[in-house]
């Protein structure tokens, strides 16, 4: 016997060409929506784990554009001002600090960088205190430097395939002249630090002659101290400005979600396309069979039995959809994470795009509603038909 | 001895009329007319002599203006009761099975599909029919697994008819059945359904413009003007 569910699906095979054009228009829905959830939901975690993985709460920069100040953080920076080490000093005095660590930015043009050449970036870290704020991170070969003031390196991840630079090796600094020997090379982390080359800041600052000079200051406040209060202390402060990680985060959530109301504007056209898409060629189906369905009425089919077949031919239209449009989402997530960066002007590292099987089940839902809502007018146009007005068309 | 006859139809002043602006056109006019069960009937008239419209109320696909109905005995439409869709419809299936000029079978269900397409929405209780034994009545059982658009419009016409039997209705309404057919697929047609009538015993009402196959009924109805002219055995 055959079954209500395969009439429905033998019905959308008579028209090929038309059901495939349909099942692409909510295929495309559903693919647009998805990968905009899965980026909703990437952007925000790989954001937090960038920040958490600072290690720092706080930066303190120069006075200067806020902007800048979360682009040195995140991104490292270049055209940084400076301040004096000795407010480093008297920040570490602050009751409320548990962790500091001084930072210097330097960044160089080298003309031997890529086709045109390219800024290399160095950050000026203090031995003692950085990697005990960072103590996540891991080795993949060699280890921290041999003494605070040696010219050496420890190079990121990718800053290290970058210069195709292995421990041992050593690195130019151009227009300077200055080789530093690299003594370590950092396991992968995900974060800006695998694109960093980190040198002693005693010896960065030695090498560009920025005596006592640096461009931000990490903090690690305590836990049970009252970081707003500190903030408000911090902010207080001369020639400086204090950026904390909520703020930034909280900054570029706002920057982002601008764009994320665009684009979940045009899902929701998109969506609202595909709706209409299928009405019209669920409904166009039920005015070509017009007789059809009057004859299959006589044959004994009830009005609620024509309602079900043509409900069941518009869901298995947008299950199709559904299906083919996730599929094509989850494939395409790392393209669609390339184009996101390209267009953001601050994306994370880590996933852009996380789909996961509740993202998958929610489109799934909402093609389903798609396919529910679309389908009842032309069901219903459908169920109406009486026998009569069938037969009569055909004496007609 | 008494032998009960029993009456598959019985119209008693049946009338439909329909309206144009202000003009009554009676299609249907005061017909009365009995079939008996198992019985062959045809009806034969020019074009716009009713004889659809008045099929289309014995096959409950439409309700009387006036006048009643039985259908195996049983009160179907009395004077001034109107039935709803629905209850012609579960009327419908529990009595008959159409067989129409165009065929239309669904393109992409093979023809045991298509057979079995009634089942899908009803199957009569008691219905156990051997789905192989109508197509092997109708000679298509070898063309069960084919595509209507594989098979021809003979074919494609006995596929429509098992269609009409497979819940076993107790009457077949054939509305031009052979209007698409050549002269020889409609002899074939009005051999089958002569069959059918004679080892099925199914009551059979025929709607034709063929004087060959309308002679094959038991009994002739010539309708002009919405009214029975005719009546000949």
């Amino acid at each position: 016997m055959i079954n209500i569910f395969q009439v429905a699906y033998k019905n959308l095979l008579r028209k090929k060409t038309r059901s495939g054009l349909t099942i692409i228009g909510i295929a495309l829905a559903a693919w647009v929506l998805i990968s905009l959830l899965g980026f909703n939901r990437g952007y925000e975690s790989s954001l937090n784990t960038d920040i958490d993985n600072l290690g720092y709460q706080m930066l303190v920069t120069a006075k200067g554009c806020p902007y800048e100040a979360a682009t040195l953080m995140l991104k490292g920076g270049t055209g940084l001002r400076y301040m004096k080490q000795e407010i480093a000093d008297s920040i570490a005095k602050e009751p409320e600090v548990d962790k500091i660590t001084p930072l210097l930015m330097e960044a160089v043009f080298d003309p031997n960088k890529g086709e045109s050449g390219g800024i290399t970036a160095y950050l000026g870290i203090d031995p003692k205190t950085f990697p005990k704020m960072k103590s996540f991170l891991e080795f993949k070969q060699g280890a921290w430097f041999s003494d605070p003031n040696a010219n050496e390196a420890v190079l990121g991840y990718e800053a290290a395939e970058l210069e195709q630079r292995e421990v041992g090796d050593t690195l130019l600094i151009p227009d300077k002249n200055i080789e530093l020997k690299v003594v370590g090379i950092l396991k992968r982390t995900g974060t800006q630090d695998d694109g960093t080359i980190f040198i002693p800041i005693d010896a960065l600052q030695e090498i560009f002659s920025k005596k006592d000079e640096l461009t931000g200051i990490g903090i690690k406040v305590k836990k049970e101290a009252d970081i707003n209060k500190f903030e408000e202390r911090m902010y207080k402060l001369p020639d400086v400005q204090v950026v904390s990680l909520s703020q930034v985060k909280q900054t570029i959530m706002t920057l982002v979600s601008t764009a994320r109301v665009m684009v979940l504007s045009i899902a929701l056209i998109a969506i609202l396309i595909s709706v209409v898409g299928v009405i019209n060629t669920i409904l166009m189906s039920v005015m070509e069979r017009f007789q059809e369905i009057g004859i299959l009425k006589s044959m004994g089919a009830m009005a609620g039995d024509i309602f079900k077949l043509i409900w069941i031919e518009t869901l298995l239209l947008c299950l199709t959809g559904g299906v083919i449009g996730t599929a094509l989402a989850l494939a395409t997530a790392k393209f669609t994470e390339i184009l996101i960066r390209r267009i953001l002007p601050y994306a994370p590292r880590g996933g852009l795009v996380k789909i996961d099987l509740s993202l998958v089940f929610l489109t799934l839902v909402v093609v389903i509603l798609i396919g529910l809502l679309s389908g009842i007018y032309p069901s219903w146009k459908a169920s109406r038909v009486r026998p009569l007005e069938a037969i009569r068309s055909e004496v007609e | 001895m008494n032998i009960e006859i029993k009456m598959a139809i019985e119209a008693q002043n049946l009338k439909k009329i329909f309206h144009r602006g202000s003009e009554e056109i009676p299609a249907v006019n005061d017909v009365t007319l009995s079939v008996e069960e198992g019985r062959f009937v045809s009806f034969v008239g020019p074009s716009g002599s009713g004889k659809t419209t008045l099929i289309n109320i014995l096959g409950c696909l439409d309700n009387p203006t006036s006048g009643k109905l039985k259908l195996g005995g049983q009160s179907i439409f009395d004077e001034g009761k109107t039935l709803s869709e629905a209850e012609l419809t579960k009327i419908r299936r529990e009595m008959f099975g159409y067989i129409f000029q165009k065929f239309y079978l669904i393109p992409t269900l093979t023809v045991l599909e298509n057979v079995m397409l009634p089942f899908t929405f009803y199957k009569k209780p008691g219905a156990d029919t051997d789905v192989e034994k109508v197509l092997r009545l109708l000679g298509i059982e070898h063309r069960k697994e084919h595509l209507p658009g594989e098979i021809s419009g003979g074919e494609m016409q006995r596929v429509a008819i098992a269609r009409a039997l497979i819940n076993r209705p107790k009457i077949i309404l054939a509305d031009e059945p052979t209007g698409n057919l050549d002269s020889k697929r409609s002899k074939e047609i009005g051999e089958i359904l002569k069959e059918l009538n004679q080892k099925e015993r199914l009551t059979i009402v025929l709607v034709t413009h063929n004087s060959y196959l309308a002679g094959m009924a038991h009994q002739v109805f010539e309708l002009r003007d919405g009214k029975i002219h005719v009546s000949g055995d």
